[in-house]
């Protein structure tokens, strides 16, 4: 059993409303010092077989197909045995 | 004889009846099609209606956009067909590349509801060839 795991966040051009408003929050708790907050989505994804190269290459394929829209979205994929 | 719109149902979709009533009130006749379908049974033309299709799981419009249906719409889409997306149907357009861009939250995430005045800049189109160039008219517009 391998996992795989997508991180997908808003292309840093993309206003991100969602993180700003954490961050506000973030300073009215007394946090100090939070310059920035940017909000994304993870995927933890288990998969039977090995963690290989054609698996990396499937969750690639996953995430530009459906996980992420690349319109507005980067990703991230890693995976672990 | 009337032209035969098509309205989506996907699962989630919530004014799909209200769309249906509209293309009758319009003067056609609306054909139920459902997202399971893989054809698009003749149609003149397709409403993808509001909702929350699929929950708005993952993306709005996202899940939606894999739905069996949607395969020969948008290649009929290509070839011409006119297709209306309201409210999640939009973003069903939008997600499958009928339509360019992406919709993200409003940047105040506040909820606007109000009405918002449009002019019908062209005529040519099948939603708009009954308006006049330049009139004015008002829809009611929300977002979140």
């Amino acid at each position: 059993m391998a996992r795989v795991v997508v991180d997908v966040m808003l292309k840093p051009e993309i206003l991100d409303p969602q993180g700003q408003a954490v961050q506000g929050a973030l300073g009215r708790l007394g946090f100090v010092g939070v310059t920035s907050v940017r909000q994304g989505k993870q995927f933890v994804i288990h998969v039977d077989g090995p963690a290989d190269a054609e698996l990396a290459s499937r969750a690639e394929e996953m995430a530009a197909t459906l996980l992420a829209n690349l319109v507005i979205e980067d990703f991230t994929v890693r995976v672990e045995a | 004889m009337a032209p035969r719109i098509g309205v989506v149902t996907f699962p989630g979709s919530l004014d799909d009846r209200d769309a249906a009533r509209a293309v009758e009130v319009a003067g056609a006749t609306a054909v139920p099609l459902w997202h399971k379908d893989r054809s698009l049974s003749g149609v003149d033309a397709v409403v993808l209606p509001g909702g929350f299709s699929y929950g708005d799981y993952l993306r709005c419009g996202a899940i939606a956009k894999f739905a069996p249906l949607m395969q020969p719409l948008v290649a009929a889409a290509h070839e011409g067909l006119p297709v209306l997306g309201i409210c999640n149907g939009f973003q069903i357009l939008c997600e499958s590349g009928l339509l360019p861009g992406a919709l993200t939250r409003n940047d105040s995430l506040h909820f606007v509801c109000r009405d918002q005045r449009l002019r019908i800049e062209s005529t040519s189109t099948a939603w708009t060839s009954e308006f006049a160039e330049g009139a004015e008219i008002v829809v009611p517009l929300k977002n979140g």
